[in-house]
């Protein structure tokens, strides 16, 4: 344990040496900003709108609207905060192999499996702090602009992370036998794998079509990435809008707690392999 | 009897279907310098990375210090420099040491103790806070034997530890060597620099293709002197004559004469009969084999085939 715990904070240093926790702030905050100041207009107009009348069917629409914008945001910091997982995944393995920077530590008294554990966590950790800062910037920002809380934030963006988890985990196996680079190409090609299977079964839900949201299950099974969005957007969206169907960023064919559970282990099932693979090989 | 400090059994590697290491055999005693020499390809470092458990052998045994290779509580007392020592460069000096010493699973004293110590024994204390990737090739080596030896080792593997030293550098790690050597530590030395396996090592082993093919004590060199250099003023056509009884083969260039003679023992000799016929003696030197040539001889000149 003593020894994962040495190397995750080498992994975490190696973050704040090499600046990525700097520009991952930085661009975090940017992204933040944009998103709040365009938000604020697009509240003030959108507000102007509303016929005074009927003030609680003008509630009503208001949150729902409120609501749709806010999974938008939260939508893009799912997809910065799983891009980052597979940027920092990818050539973590494979730069210390190629550089034989990995040589001197693997050589010490410590199991391979210390290694891809430690930077295993190290990364967790970083991603911790990146996804909650930005999901928690963007649900905050929604709230100091319109005093609207969707429901059940915490199980929403505690998903988002885990989304960004499991894709540095793939990244990380991939890694272990691929150079950086293939290993990139692999993980982005694996997400949008999983984002158009998403969608097919959206719409084939709504359709009625069986074919279609079968396809959508399997792509969930290879990768499971895109079910853990829909069912954060599950838990945070309004009940009605649930109710009313489809939105751009809301979902209709939610993934069952069965699908949650498999994407864990699949998470698991992973990082398992990735120190199985680096056990095996020569350096 | 003690435990060797390094034994391998036909140890051997194919990447593919091509033999990086045949058969690996050899042995080293504990508290011994030993050279590591083959030209390029040889298999060296693979049997290096094989002996620490970075590579897996295809087949073959191998022990260090007794247990066999990859054990934990083993690689615990050894040390190693890589060839290409590439580190964590965004590391302070000092950083570096300890992440090492803290993987070594030394106590926190005394892993800052040792700390201290080695970077002023490399030199490097002034720079204790600087980050590696500000440092010179020949400073990253130096820190980089630091590395090795903060677990006072009992066994250091060095792969061409001098390949990116100044002489100055290079002079160091040969003290830190010597150093070693006085303190029991068995040095396990891979170098191209033939002079310095000379200077350093007890015992050296040729490699080709990955198989020992002739180990050799280093004090065997001194006992192969075959040639003489004689500078002197007075060498009469008598003394030359006189000098012939040693050796037949003999040339004389004005004051100076290279002869070939059997062996050291005819030097005292030699050097009594110069005295006796009052010859001006300002040089005399017998050249033994040197490293190169054992090498050349042992390896063949185009070194891989």
């Amino acid at each position: 344990m003593k020894n994962i715990w040495t190397l995750a904070r080498l992994t975490l240093r190696e973050a704040i040496r090499r600046r990525i926790v700097l520009t991952g702030v930085v661009l975090g905050l940017i992204f933040l900003t944009f998103f709040s100041v365009g938000f604020h207009f697009v509240y003030i107009s959108a507000s102007a709108e509303v016929p005074t009348s009927g003030e609680t069917v003008t509630n009503l629409m208001k949150n729902e609207f409120v609501n749709m914008i806010m999974l938008a945001g939260l939508y893009a910091v799912t997809f910065l905060s799983a891009a980052m997982g597979a940027l920092l995944g990818a050539d973590t393995l494979s730069g210390e192999i190629i550089s034989g920077t990995i040589q001197t530590v693997v050589a010490k008294p410590i199991r391979r499996s210390d290694v891809v554990f430690g930077k295993w966590l190290g990364y967790a950790l970083l991603l911790a702090g990146y996804s909650f800062l930005m999901s928690g910037g963007t649900v905050i920002s929604v709230r100091l602009i319109t005093g609207f809380t969707p429901q059940d934030i915490l199980p929403g963006v505690t998903l988002i992370y885990l989304e960004a988890v499991l894709i540095m985990t793939i990244s990380l196996t991939f890694s272990s036998f691929l150079s950086g680079l293939a290993t990139g190409g692999v993980v982005f090609g694996m997400y949008g794998l999983s984002f158009i299977g998403g969608w097919v079964e959206q719409i084939g839900s709504v359709l009625h079509n069986e074919t279609a949201v079968q396809v959508g299950i399997v792509t969930s099974l290879l990768i499971p990435s895109e079910s853990l969005w829909r069912r954060a957007a599950f838990e945070m969206q309004s009940p009605i809008s649930a109710a009313l169907g489809m939105s751009p960023f809301g979902t209709i064919s939610v993934p069952s707690p069965l699908m949650i559970g498999y994407a864990i282990i699949y998470l698991i099932g992973m990082l398992m392999m990735a120190v199985s693979i680096f056990n095996h090989r020569d350096l | 009897m003690t435990t060797p400090a390094i034994r391998t059994e036909d140890l051997r590697k194919e990447f593919g279907d091509k033999v990086a290491v045949k058969g690996l055999t050899l042995q080293v005693e504990q508290g011994e310098v030993f050279g590591f020499l083959g030209p390029n390809g040889a298999g060296k470092t693979t049997s290096i990375k094989m002996l620490l458990g970075l590579v897996a052998p295809t087949s073959g045994a191998a022990f260090l210090l007794g247990a066999p290779i990859g054990d934990r509580a083993s690689l615990a007392r050894v040390g190693f420099l890589p060839e290409h020592f590439r580190f964590q460069e965004w590391l302070t000096a000092h950083e570096f040491l300890e992440l090492h010493g803290e993987l070594f699973g030394m106590s926190a004293s005394d892993l800052k103790r040792r700390r201290d110590e080695l970077l002023e024994r490399v030199g490097l204390a002034d720079f204790r806070h600087k980050q590696l990737r500000t440092f010179s090739k020949g400073m990253l080596q130096r820190i980089g034997l630091a590395q090795a030896l903060m677990n006072r080792p009992a066994l250091v593997f060095l792969d061409e530890p001098t390949s990116g030293l100044d002489p100055v550098g290079r002079r160091l790690v040969r003290d830190i060597i010597h150093e070693l050597r006085e303190e029991g530590t068995s040095v396990f030395l891979n170098s191209h620099l033939l002079s310095e396996i000379e200077i350093t090592c007890n015992r050296v082993a040729f490699i080709k293709h990955g198989e020992v093919i002739r180990v050799m004590e280093m004090s065997a060199l001194n006992q192969n002197i075959s040639m003489l250099t004689i500078r002197a003023s007075g060498l009469t056509p008598e003394v030359v004559a006189g000098l012939r009884q040693w050796g037949d083969d003999l040339r004389l260039d004005t004051d100076q004469v290279t002869m070939t003679i059997r062996g050291e023992t005819d030097l005292p000799e030699i050097n009594r009969f110069l005295v006796e016929q009052k010859v001006q003696v300002f040089a005399f030197t017998p050249n033994r084999l040197s490293l190169e040539e054992v090498f050349i001889e042992t390896l063949g000149q185009d070194g891989v085939q």
